[in-house]
Parts: C-alpha cells; structure tokens; sequence
C-alpha cells in the first residue's frame, strides 16, 4: 500500500485534525466534501463508541464509493438508535431485517446488484459482536465462503449492549457482564472461552481482513479505504467501547480504546488473502491493569483483596498478542 | 404445448421465465429439483441475467433473498418442512418489510419423528407469516401459479408462497403445459419495487417501530393482504385470458350447485376427492368439493357463497393443530358459523388418501364425530396407551408404534 506522508499539525496527540491541509490529504470528516451517513440527532448514549465508529467507517466507504453505497444492518444498538420510527438517522440506503442475518441481507443485496449488472454499487454489511461472532456467524461463515462482495464491519463492544449488557462470544474473560456476574470463585467472563473472529475470518483466506479501534480513526478510515479496493468479502473487526457496558467514563472512549491496543489486549492488524501484512505497533506500553482499571467491569478485581492472580493472566493474553503479532517496535 | 415432465421441472421451468434475478435456496426433500433445475438454468446462461446463489442454510436462503428484493430484484427461493421452520424468522420479516418474494413450498411433514413425505404441516404453520398462501393442485396449476405468485406479490408488495404437494407433485410426471417465455413476458411486466435501496434516493428500510405506530403498520399488512382476494383472482382471470386456462383464483367448486354434502380440502387431495364424489353421485348422495387455491388470506366471502346452502361441510386437512383439531375447519367454522361442519385429518406424513377411504367417511359423514383421523389405526393407539397406562417405560412412542407394526427388528424399552 502506497503510503503518503502527512503532516502533523497538530501535536500533542497522535490525531491529524487535517483541516489545514489540502482536499486531498484530510482525513474524511475534515474533508469538506464528507457524506456524514449517520446524520446527528441519534439515540446512542453519550461517548458511544459504536456510533463513533459507525459514522467514521461509512463515511469513509462512501468516500471509496463515490457514495454509491447500500448499507445492511444487523438488530442492535446501532439499528435501534439510529432508526426511531418515522425518524432515522441514515442519509444512505440502509436495511435492517434481523439480529442474525446481516451478512447474508447484504449478499442479497449484492447479488441483485450484480444481476442488474450495477458494478458501481457497494455493499456494506454491519453489525455488533453479538450479531457478528455469535447468532451470524453462519451467514459471516457463509458469506467469507463464497466471497460475496461485501464489505462487513462488526463493531465489537465485547457484550450484548442492546438487550443490557449480556456475554457474548466476544465478552473477554474477567469481564462482569449481566450474565456473567462477578460472583463467585471466577467472577464475570470464564477464561478460555470466545471467539477470535479476525482470526477465523483470515483462515478463510477472504481478500481483506483487519481490525481497528476507535482511537485511532485516521486508521479506520484508511483500512475501509483500503478495504473498497478489493471486490469479494472483507472484514473490519473494529473496537469500540462503552460506556453504559464497560462503565466507564463518557469521555474516556477514545482513551480506553487506545489502552487497549497500546496494553496489547487488542491487537490492531491488517491482512490480505489470509497473510498479515501489517501491524499497529504499541507506541507506549502499558500494563494491562491501566486499561482495566477505567472499566467498573472489571471492577472485582481491584477490590479487597485485589484478584492480581487474574489481572496477571490478562496480562499474559495481552503479552501473547504481543508476541504473536510483533506488536513492539524493533529495538 | 404439453410436454410429459417432473411436477419440480415444469415449477422450475415456470419459474425462470419469469426472469427472476436472484434464485437462492438450501436443499431439502422434496423440494431440491426445483432448484436443482433452476441452478441447471442459470449455470447453462439459460436463465439470465439471474444470480444463483448457494447457501449455508434455510435462514440464509430468506436473507438473501430479503437483501436481493430490497435492492430491486425479483428474487426467488424454495423449500420445505424443517428448511421452512428453520427460515421462520426471515419468513415472518420478508412479509413485514413488504417484500415481493416468491417462494415454493414442496409440503412435506415436520419431525420429530422424521419424516420426508407429504403432508402440510410446514406451510400450514406460517400461515401467521403475513405471507400469500396459494395451494396447487396439479402440476400444471403449480406451473401456472408460479406465474401468477410474481404478478400478485408484486402488485401487492407482499410475499407469495405457492405450495405443492411433496413427492405427489413434486416428483411426479405428468403432462404439463409449461407457460412459455413471450407469453410470460407479455403478462408479468418487470418488477418495480414500492421501496428500494437505491444510492440515488436514499432510504432506510425496517426501521424500529414503537407502540404508537406499530398498530397501525399491522394493520395496513393486512389490509395489504385483504387486498389479495381481489387481485389473486382478478390475476387468475388475466392469465386465463392470456393462457387459455383456469388456474389460481381463491376458490374452485365441483359439483357443489345440488350438494347437500361439501367437501373443503386443498391440494393434490382434490384430485382423488373429485373422483371420490363422482363415484358417490353414481350411488346418488349429493356430495360437491371446494377446492381452496388460496388460503392467505382465507376467502371467507367465497367459502360461504360456495358452501351455504349444503347440510353439512366436511374440511379435509392435511395438517392439524395439536390440542385444538382442524386448522383450515376453523377458518372454515369462522366462515360459515351456522354449518355443520367435521373436520378429517388425513395423509399425515405421507399416508396415502384413497378413495375407499374418503368414500366410507363421506358415506358415514351423518354420524362423523366433529374430528376424525382417516385412516388412524385404533389397535396400535390403544396398545400403547396401554402399555403408558401399565406404567411400563414406553420409550419412544413412534419406535414402540413401529415395533408393533413389525417395522422394526431391533428391541426397544
Ligand atoms: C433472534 C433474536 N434473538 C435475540 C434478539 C434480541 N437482541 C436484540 S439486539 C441483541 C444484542 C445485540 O448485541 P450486539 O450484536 O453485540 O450489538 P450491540 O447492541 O452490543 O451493539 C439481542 C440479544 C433478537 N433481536 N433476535
Ligand atoms: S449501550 Fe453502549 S453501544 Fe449501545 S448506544 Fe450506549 S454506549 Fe453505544
């Protein structure tokens, strides 16, 4: 991929606000010619990751797309905000069906596309983590399978926020949820259990697969730019959290999902025909526990006695990714 | 032209010239050579443009087909029994995004226990879906209902199902007339959809509705579906016009004018019943049949111009409602409340429907009990209710059923 340097021009923080530099090297949402798909006036809680996500990843497909671009979506948090009826927040076509079908919605509406030989049309499928890993996944399975022309974005904030924050496959372990109570001898998540959806999506080989976080959306925005390149099925595996599911701070969104990534909880990848072909290296490291401890899900194990046993084996998982996808600079 | 073929053949024939663009479906018996046809046609470039897509389930199939009709295709799909309840879900919500689907049901019963044959217990399970419901009884009606299945769920924006009897349809030979290309195309005008996504006119399609719409969204479903009973048989008249032949409409009579007995049933069945009555009047009893071709949304009006003026309606079902009886008799009951009406359950799970059976009810039919299980082999349920009432372990009641029919070798329980 054909890298540009850009100029920083703001510091102090790894964003580029890009307001001062020409059309051709803002960011979308600085560029004045920017979509804004999910219009204001939502229903998502305050901070919500997902909404951030949501709005930055599609605003950059219909930039690809030369907004020629039909968007499918799964029930949860992102449909049932941005859609009261008769309001709705979307400015581009948009379907909603079901909680576990949207990949397989989105097939439909690409095939129909390609029937009537509409190649200028694209798809974007989306979804959460429940409607992703879990009840979806046979549609995502599927639709890997037989690379349709879709480009999925699941927007993982690691619960069933929809229905009041249940565990979902992609609940990490310790993480108290409202089926996974911090009660009793392994409080909230178990470990050893969810699924690694970017990973399974790479063992089908698929064009494009990658993950991002909402703190970094000058990478969102490229990785779905770069994402609208391929034809077949791609995958964007992207964090998100909140606030009302992890307890934490409205304003510490960005904050937390940078902590992520920097802790090596979340690694931050891209891959091309089932090989990783980049990473997101961690700029600052740092222990997981910092991560942890802006989150009240985890807050069982900061209390009296603290459960450093299961803070240490986080941190294992996180040192694990860390080795795995070389997330550290070389010396 | 008449041309002797496989009922699924002559449905996927049918089907193709109407020019769907989408076709998607998952196997299952007795429903796989239609779309086993169908994947033939598209695959050869017979049928294009037309994506064929292969997927992982039932419940995929109906998404597919959601996504694909959302987006301005005439979409397609087909299945049966357990592939049906699978796509519940996707069924009930193509109906309440208006969606013009066509979908075949090959009727087949429901398990447990398994069971590939005929009955119709899948169909008549949805019939809450907000979909169409049109029944064949020939092979040649099933070709030509497809016709007509696009031409109605498009005017109406509402889905379609045309069932056909698994196996005896399905898989049956007989001579059909399969509607050819120009006359297809003169009578079914290119699908153009109520509300499409389309990046020229952006809409947002199944939204989320609260309480103080949600009302009256049902509501217009079904007035959208009431709408039916004058479209489907004003379509089977254009088609008769164009096609030179009656089929579809919501309701066909035989003999029924002097009937002082009536028959209601749908499907292949009203083949053999028609047979049944003939024979009957040669012994001089004033039998008729009602054939119901559509049963979403249920021809009330039709049923009781029809049945009126007999003594008594004996329904005819192929599928039954645990705990209650007759599904179609109590739509049948709402109808027509001062008939006296039976219902007979037969042909469960493929159990043939003969005519001396069908004729020793319809001669009895004075003394019919209000439910009636034709056929129902009374020693083997009284054997074991017994053995339940001796408090033997039974195991499992279709196993033991077996055992004593002697189907089974092996000891059970
Ligand atoms: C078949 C079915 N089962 C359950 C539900 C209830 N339901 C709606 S949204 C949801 C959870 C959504 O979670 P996720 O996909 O992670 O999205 P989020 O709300 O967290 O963004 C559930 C369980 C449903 N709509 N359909
Ligand atoms: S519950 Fe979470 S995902 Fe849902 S709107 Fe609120 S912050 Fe966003």
């Amino acid at each position: 991929m054909a890298v540009t340097p850009i100029k920083f021009y703001q510091t102090g923080s790894f964003a580029v606000g890009g307001r001062l530099l020409g059309d051709d090297q803002r960011s979308v949402q600085s560029g004045r010619q920017r979509i804004n798909s999910i219009d204001c006036g939502h229903r998502a809680c305050q901070g919500c990751g997902e909404a951030l996500g949501a709005r930055y990843a599609l605003d950059a497909a219909m930039r690809a797309t030369g907004n020629r671009m039909v968007a499918v979506n799964a029930t949860g948090c992102l449909e049932v905000f941005s859609t009261p009826y008769p309001e709705t927040s979307w400015r581009i076509p948009w379907l909603h069906s079901l909680f576990g079908n949207a990949p397989a919605v989105a097939t439909g509406v690409a095939a129909a596309l390609k029937a009537k030989g509409r190649t200028d049309v694209r798809v974007v499928g989306q979804g959460g983590d429940g409607g992703t890993v879990d009840i979806g996944f046979a549609c995502l399975s599927g639709m890997f399978e037989r690379n349709d022309d879709v480009l999925y974005i699941c927007y993982d904030n690691e619960a069933y926020m929809n229905t009041g924050v249940q565990r979902s496959g992609a609940t990490p372990p310790a993480a108290r949820t409202a089926t996974t109570p911090a009660v009793g001898a392994e409080p909230g998540a178990v470990f050893g259990q969810g699924k690694n959806v970017p990973m399974i999506a790479l063992a089908h080989e698929i064009p494009y697969v990658a993950t991002a976080t909402v703190a970094d959306l000058r990478d969102l925005e490229a990785k779905v730019t770069r994402a609208m390149e391929f034809r077949g099925a791609r995958y964007l595996h992207v964090l998100v959290p909140c606030p009302l599911g992890w307890g934490s701070a409205s304003h510490d969104t960005i904050r937390i999902a940078r902590l992520a990534k920097e802790s090596g909880i979340f690694p931050v990848f891209e891959a091309e025909h089932g090989e990783i072909v980049a990473t997101s290296k961690i700029r600052h490291r740092v222990p997981v526990e910092d991560y942890l401890r802006r989150q009240t899900r985890y807050a069982h194990l900061f209390g009296d006695p603290p459960r450093t046993d299961v803070i240490e084996k986080i941190q294992a998982l996180a040192d694990r990714n860390i080795r795995r996808f070389a997330l550290l600079e070389e010396a | 032209m008449l041309r002797q073929i496989e009922g699924s053949r002559a449905v996927a024939e049918a089907v193709a010239s109407c020019r769907p663009e989408v076709v998607c479906a998952y196997p299952i018996s007795p429903q796989t050579h239609i779309v086993e046809g169908l994947a033939e046609l598209v695959k050869s470039g017979t049928l294009a443009p037309c994506e064929f897509v292969n997927v992982e389930s039932e419940f995929a199939a109906m998404s597919v087909a959601i996504g694909a009709s959302a987006a301005g295709a005439r979409a397609y799909t087909a299945t049966a029994s357990q592939g049906l309840l699978y796509m519940t879900e996707a069924v009930f919500n193509a109906a309440g995004l208006g969606l013009p689907i066509v979908m075949t049901v090959a009727n087949r019963a429901i398990g447990a226990p398994i069971n590939i044959w005929n009955d119709q217990s899948d169909s008549m399970a949805l019939r809450d879906a907000g979909w169409i419901q049109l029944y064949a009884e020939t092979n040649q009606e099933a070709a030509d209902l497809h016709v007509q299945a696009f031409r109605i769920a498009e005017e109406l924006s509402t889905p379609v199902m045309v069932c056909m009897d698994g196996f005896v349809l399905t898989h049956a030979w007989e001579p059909v007339d399969v509607p050819g290309q120009d006359a297809v195309d003169a009578f079914l005008p290119p699908y153009e959809p109520r509300q499409v996504l389309d990046p020229a006119e952006p809409s947002s399609i199944g939204a989320m509705v609260g309480p103080e719409a949600f009302t009256e969204v049902r509501y217009l479903g079904h007035a959208r579906l009431m709408e039916a009973l004058d479209v489907v048989p004003d379509v089977a008249d254009r088609f008769a016009e164009a096609f030179g032949r009656n089929s579809g409409g919501l309701t066909r009579s035989y003999r029924t004018e002097d009937a002082d007995t009536i028959v209601v049933a749908l499907g292949s069945v009203l083949g053999t019943l028609k047979d049944t009555v003939d024979a009957l009047r040669d012994d001089g009893l004033r039998v008729g049949v009602l054939g119901l071709t559509c049963f979403r949304p249920f021809p009330a009006d039709a049923v009781r111009a029809a049945i009126g003026h007999a003594r008594r309606v004996v329904v005819l079902e192929r599928a039954f409602e645990p705990g209650v009886g007759g599904i179609v008799t109590q739509n049948v009951v709402a109808a027509a409340p001062a008939a006296e009406i039976h219902a007979v359950i037969a042909g469960l799970g493929g159990r043939a429907i003969t005519k001396k059976s069908l004729s020793r009810v319809l001669r009895e039919a004075d003394r019919l009990p209000p439910l009636t299980f034709l056929d129902l082999d009374r020693s083997l349920i009284d054997r074991e209710l017994g053995r339940l009432a001796a408090g033997r372990r039974s195991g499992p009641t279709a196993e033991n059923l077996l055992r004593d029919l002697g189907a089974v070798a092996s000891r059970i329980g």
